[in-house]
């Protein structure tokens, strides 16, 4: 089974009547966000005919407010966004949503790499669970992927050098048959890419499932394209997925497709891609904001979220598989994204 | 040894739990040792000791002993 399988017009239809209960579910249940809804001028009641109508609220939003649909006393994990001291954003999880989310993450990857847990090389540091008790966002990125895998094998030491030892024996023992590899995109190309390409490594049975944004790479003039390109060409990597989604959309998972034509959505899922200025949904190819849509959140009003990364839609129901298929190409300026969120506020005030 | 004393082997080893711990009544979370990590060793010890394979789904459904004692018997581990 896989949730890459629906074309845009029934994700559409089966989208639009499942946020709207979403909407007054959220809307009876969190005051902070009905009051939001109804400054907006988004009342009780009103109709939507289009996904790109319901009302969104920018993802900033969730570090100065409390935006949650459950009990205090139902608050089961609090996931919070890296960043520094005191801006960060806060995502409340009761029991079932924190279930569910894993349920999700493993249902969208299990379109790339199956159900059975394989092999599992990971382009990082045991370091980074010397402190068990807190975590860093990498460190809690890492450990929730972990789930996929087995034979937890990491790829540099605890001194965060790579260590190819580790590396051959994983392959000696493994490299025969697919394999997972997960990793940082830039990470996964400085010291996994590097490494196998001096030491022969012979990747071409990995599957790699890496995220994180191309930012850090883009003084080495590496992008998508050039990152599949090498990694196959110097390493016979095929498989070859990057991934989106963030923290305050937890579980919600935008995964590459096969031949590398840009990121898709899963079956309860959706980008929309908006002009910065009017907020109008833009045309295919024209870049905007990414709004991502969601039927997942049930215990925050997280379903519909103006992110502030910039994007584009490359084609709709063109690719690998249907529905929407986009970039991500990179983040809003600050002041911008601080604009976005300032219009927003002045509207809703 | 039967069954539930085995696994309960494997949880005290795993998770490095201190004696007198109720481990039969045990869930994912609900004590500090049975975190996260936690998780990944105790999956990989049971999957050691029983020489099975659990996949994705089961992993994340393993929420107490209970559920864990359920899935050995669902993968017709010997009683």
């Amino acid at each position: 089974m896989t949730l890459f399988a629906l074309d845009q017009a029934a994700r559409e239809a089966r989208l639009l009547p499942e946020l709207v209960e979403l909407t007054e579910h959220h809307r009876a249940r969190s005051p902070e966000y009905a009051r939001l809804l109804a400054s907006l001028g988004h009342l009780p009641g009103r109709r939507y005919d289009r996904v790109a109508d319901l009302p969104w609220l920018p993802v900033r939003l969730f570090k100065h407010h409390v935006l949650k649909s459950i009990g205090d006393d139902e608050v089961f994990k609090v996931l919070t966004s890296s960043g520094t001291t005191g801006d960060v954003s806060r995502i409340y999880l009761d029991k079932e949503a924190a279930g569910v989310q894993q349920k999700m993450l493993s249902a969208t990857l299990s379109a790339v790499i199956g159900t059975k847990r394989l092999p599992m090389l990971l382009v990082d540091t045991k370091a980074l669970f010397k402190n068990r008790t807190s975590f860093s966002a990498r460190g809690a990125g890492v450990l929730g992927l972990m789930n996929f895998g087995r034979d937890h094998t990491f790829v540099l030491d605890e001194q965060e050098r790579p260590d190819p030892d580790a590396v051959r024996d994983f392959l000696g023992r493994h490299g025969d048959q697919p394999f997972l590899i997960f990793g940082f995109t830039f990470m996964t190309w400085l010291y996994l890419y590097e490494l196998a390409r001096e030491h022969r490594f012979d990747l071409s049975n990995g599957i790699l499932i890496h995220s994180g944004g191309w930012k850090k790479l883009v003084d080495r003039a590496v992008d998508n394209a050039e990152f599949r390109r090498r990694f196959t060409a110097d390493t016979g990597l095929r498989r070859i997925h990057n991934f989106y989604g963030m923290v305050e959309q937890i579980g919600t998972t935008f995964l590459e497709g096969p031949d590398g034509g840009g990121l898709y959505c899963p079956e309860f899922a959706d980008v929309i891609v908006r002009d910065p200025h009017t907020w109008a949904e833009v045309p295919v190819g024209t870049p905007g904001v990414v709004q991502v849509v969601s039927t997942m959140p049930r215990s925050y009003p997280g379903h519909l979220l103006l992110t502030e990364d910039r994007g584009v839609v490359h084609g709709v129901d063109d690719g690998a598989w249907p529905g929407k298929r986009f970039s991500i190409l990179g983040r809003l300026p600050r002041a911008e994204a601080r604009g976005c969120s300032d219009t927003f506020a002045e509207a809703a005030a | 040894m039967s069954l539930t004393d085995r696994l309960h082997g494997v949880f005290v080893d795993a998770l490095e739990l201190p004696e007198g711990t109720d481990v039969e009544n045990l869930t994912y979370r609900g004590i500090e040792q049975w975190d996260s990590l936690g998780h990944m060793t105790l999956v990989a010890a049971i999957e050691d000791e029983f020489d099975v394979q659990l996949d994705t789904e089961q992993v994340i459904d393993m929420s107490s002993f209970k559920v864990a004692l359920d899935m050995l018997r669902g993968l017709s581990v010997d009683e």
